[in-house]
């Protein structure tokens, strides 16, 4: 639903269903239905960018699924999964466009897809490699942030730049639930709203925070808080992707008229653990799970797709293909990294000379040298 | 050159960053009309506009956040933290962000920052308004600490640290803000010291202190005092924090044999235990006696009725110097 002020129902002491109140325009069963609010901003969606969409969240689940065995098999310290989170990460990343910038946080794979990463790019840090793998400018994406809602005022202040630099570009912050009782989430909506920063703020409401539920954080629908900051929000079924695709496009488009920042709460499901370290099982019901089982996102758009002749099997087929070729390039990838010269943990920490760490690093290559003789 | 106060001469460096690069901008709160709490951005929002000289929400993990971001859109913000105590709300953002980003993205994304804090005691003021954080900066790795102590190198270091590409954390001396000083506001930073290097502040063959910020002031009055005695003291400012200019403290201690260092930060793991460490490790031979350290007490700064006895003052500091000296008092007891 649309939050325009505070409702009375907020304060109610009904405890809410996760997904009551939420727009959408797919179904369960993929049957599309209509939704004045999100209608508008996908009535122009063409089978190419269906199909795109379909395409890329089919490859986030086959590199989730790829990242998970890799860690499984040692060649990964550590996967965070997405599954079941591929319609928001993908439809709203899709929506973007090339100037914009997305701030992740570290769960944000088929965001990172949709941008136009590479398959390196998924695994050196989860590998240990490297802190962050890529070149945030060679697709518009900051490094993925590991400490929780930092990014949402990273991007608050690279949005206070796009304004002054009198641009168009939006920034994007992904977060999670869980991140919503940060300060930093709290102080970045501030920001936002007194500055009426370009920036979408995307929680990504996937019901759990490692063990604790979404109520641990929220007795209310989080969308419900946005407003409080005077930033416009929407509650949508983040498994439906075309109502991502549609919420983001709204706030995408307030952002470059000059509207200033909006707020999307797209609920969803976090299928895995935590991360691959995690066991969930110790804290959540196997129903709840097979529940939410029932509503996965890209078996909804699938249906959707057949139905409007938009996919068939053959495209079915080819998207499999491509999905797979990418789990293989990932596998390569990950499998071929190389460690670096230790005496480059040196590098980089300041990006003017520095006695001191020169000195360090000049004594410990000295050390290693040692072993050499 | 003309005799400014050291906070003035902030200012000027402040006015300089902002007209010879536009995208410098300046961030805190109360900055704007009322030019900040102690008046160091005084007119600087009438005369460069609001845009560049932006008043925020009181929100010190926002502000440094919101400066990260501002940064990556190829800005160069200079910070105000309102008072030295109010700097922890932004901890997480300074370290774990404003100081590994460029490390993080193996030297892609660079964070020139300036944050500027208005720091430690001597004024009289409320709790929190005298603090002493430095040490926590100096061991945070990616960030550079600087203390500056009159107002040539105040503003001469504030345009080098506007100009470098690494986070710079700028502690200004609050209890020197008004203390006036010949300063140079056309200095062309080519000329100027490199904002990493000590400055021997006086000449001495007998013992050497060594210390930074308001400090060196206590220090040289220290030094004066002991010329009475016939004692020759070396009084060497560190200027920088991060990293610490080890050359020139240990060249001196070379020469002298016999070091104070003094700081009003407590005294546990400071940035004394840093420097005496590497005293220790580098110019132990030379030393005739142990080194020693004149600090704050290893409590929460006191009621400013009490700061008198925290702050290290020119007694304490002679007391130190007469037991690196084997000599007095210090020695009998």
């Amino acid at each position: 639903m649309t939050y325009t002020q505070t409702r009375d129902s907020l304060t109610g002491e009904e405890p809410h269903e996760p997904d009551d109140d939420v727009l959408r325009v797919l179904e369960p069963d993929g049957s599309r239905v209509p939704d004045a609010t999100l209608d508008p901003w996908i009535a122009d969606l063409s089978p190419h960018e269906l199909r795109a969409l379909y395409r890329d969240m089919v490859l986030t689940r086959r590199l989730d699924v790829e990242g998970v065995a890799l860690q499984r098999q040692g060649q990964l310290a550590l996967w965070a999964p997405c599954r079941g989170q591929e319609a928001v990460q993908v439809g709203t990343a899709q929506a973007l466009a090339p100037g914009d910038v997305v701030f992740p946080s570290y769960r944000e794979h088929g965001v990172l897809l949709a941008r136009g990463a590479q398959p390196a790019d998924y695994v050196l840090a989860w590998r240990g490699e490297e802190h962050s793998a890529y070149d945030h400018r060679a697709f518009g994406a900051a490094p993925p942030q590991i400490i929780i809602g930092a990014q949402s005022l990273h991007a608050t202040g690279w949005a206070m730049g796009a304004q002054r630099d009198g641009s168009t570009d939006v920034a994007v912050a992904y977060f999670g639930d869980g991140a919503t009782s940060q300060g930093d989430v709290n102080e970045a909506l501030v920001f936002a709203s007194s500055f009426r920063a370009p920036v979408v703020f995307v929680c990504s409401n996937n019901q759990w925070a490692i063990s604790e539920p979404v109520t641990v954080q929220a007795k209310y629908p989080i969308a419900g808080r946005a407003p409080g900051f005077g930033i416009p929000s929407l509650r949508i079924d983040g498994n439906d992707a075309l109502a991502c695709v549609a919420a983001m496009r709204w706030a995408l488009d307030r952002a470059r008229r000059g509207e200033g920042p909006s707020f999307i709460e797209a609920v969803t499901y976090r299928m895995g653990p935590h991360t691959t370290s995690d066991d969930p099982t110790r804290y959540r019901d196997a129903g709840e799970v097979e529940a939410w089982a029932q509503r996965d996102p890209i078996t909804r758009l699938e249906a959707y797709l057949r139905a409007e002749g938009v996919i068939d099997d053959s495209g079915l087929d080819e998207v499999a293909r491509a999905a797979d070729a990418l789990a293989a390039d990932v596998r390569a990838a990950c499998i071929g990294a190389t460690t670096r010269a230790p005496e480059t943990m040196f590098d980089h920490v300041y990006a003017e000379p520095h006695a001191g760490l020169a000195r360090q690093r000049a004594e410990y290559v000295e050390y290693l040298g040692g072993f050499e003789k | 050159m003309s005799a400014l106060t050291l906070g003035a001469a902030i200012t000027a460096g402040l006015a300089k960053a902002l007209e010879t690069d536009d995208r410098v901008l300046l961030m805190g709160e109360d900055i704007g009309k009322l030019g900040g709490v102690f008046r160091v951005t005084d007119g600087l929002q009438q005369r460069f506009g609001a845009q560049r000289v932006i008043d925020t929400p009181l929100a010190e993990a926002g502000i440094v956040g919101t400066a990260v971001g501002l940064a990556l859109r190829g800005y160069r913000p200079v910070v105000e933290i309102q008072f030295d105590g109010f700097v922890y709300p932004a901890f997480d953002q300074i370290v774990c962000q404003v100081a590994k980003l460029h490390y993080r993205s193996n030297g892609r994304i660079r964070m020139p920052l300036v944050i500027r804090i208005p720091w430690a005691g001597g004024v009289g003021a409320a709790e929190h308004h005298s603090e002493s954080p430095e040490a926590y900066f100096v061991h945070t790795a990616g960030l550079r600490v600087v203390a500056a102590s009159n107002p040539q190198d105040a503003h001469v270091m504030l345009r080098q640290a506007v100009a470098s590409d690494d986070p710079v954390i700028f502690f200004e001396p609050k209890r020197l803000y008004h203390s006036k000083g010949e300063a140079d506001v056309d200095a062309d930073l080519a000329d100027a010291p490199p904002m990493h290097l000590a400055r021997v502040a006086r000449e001495g063959t007998d013992a050497t202190i060594v210390t930074y910020g308001a400090q060196v002031h206590t220090a040289l009055d220290a030094a004066l005092a002991a010329e009475d005695e016939g004692l020759s003291l070396e009084v060497i400012d560190l200027r920088s924090l991060s990293p610490i200019d080890m050359n020139t403290v240990a060249a001196s201690v070379r020469k002298t044999g016999r070091v104070v260092v003094t700081h009003e930060a407590a005294r546990e793991a400071g940035v004394g235990a840093e420097i005496v460490g590497s005293i220790t490790e580098q110019c132990f031979e030379y030393l005739e006696a142990a080194p020693a350290r004149v600090t704050g007490h290893d409590i929460p700064y006191p009621p400013s009725k009490l700061e008198k006895h925290h702050v290290p003052d020119l007694d304490r500091i002679l007391f130190a110097v007469d037991r690196v000296l084997e000599r007095g008092a210090a020695v009998r007891r």
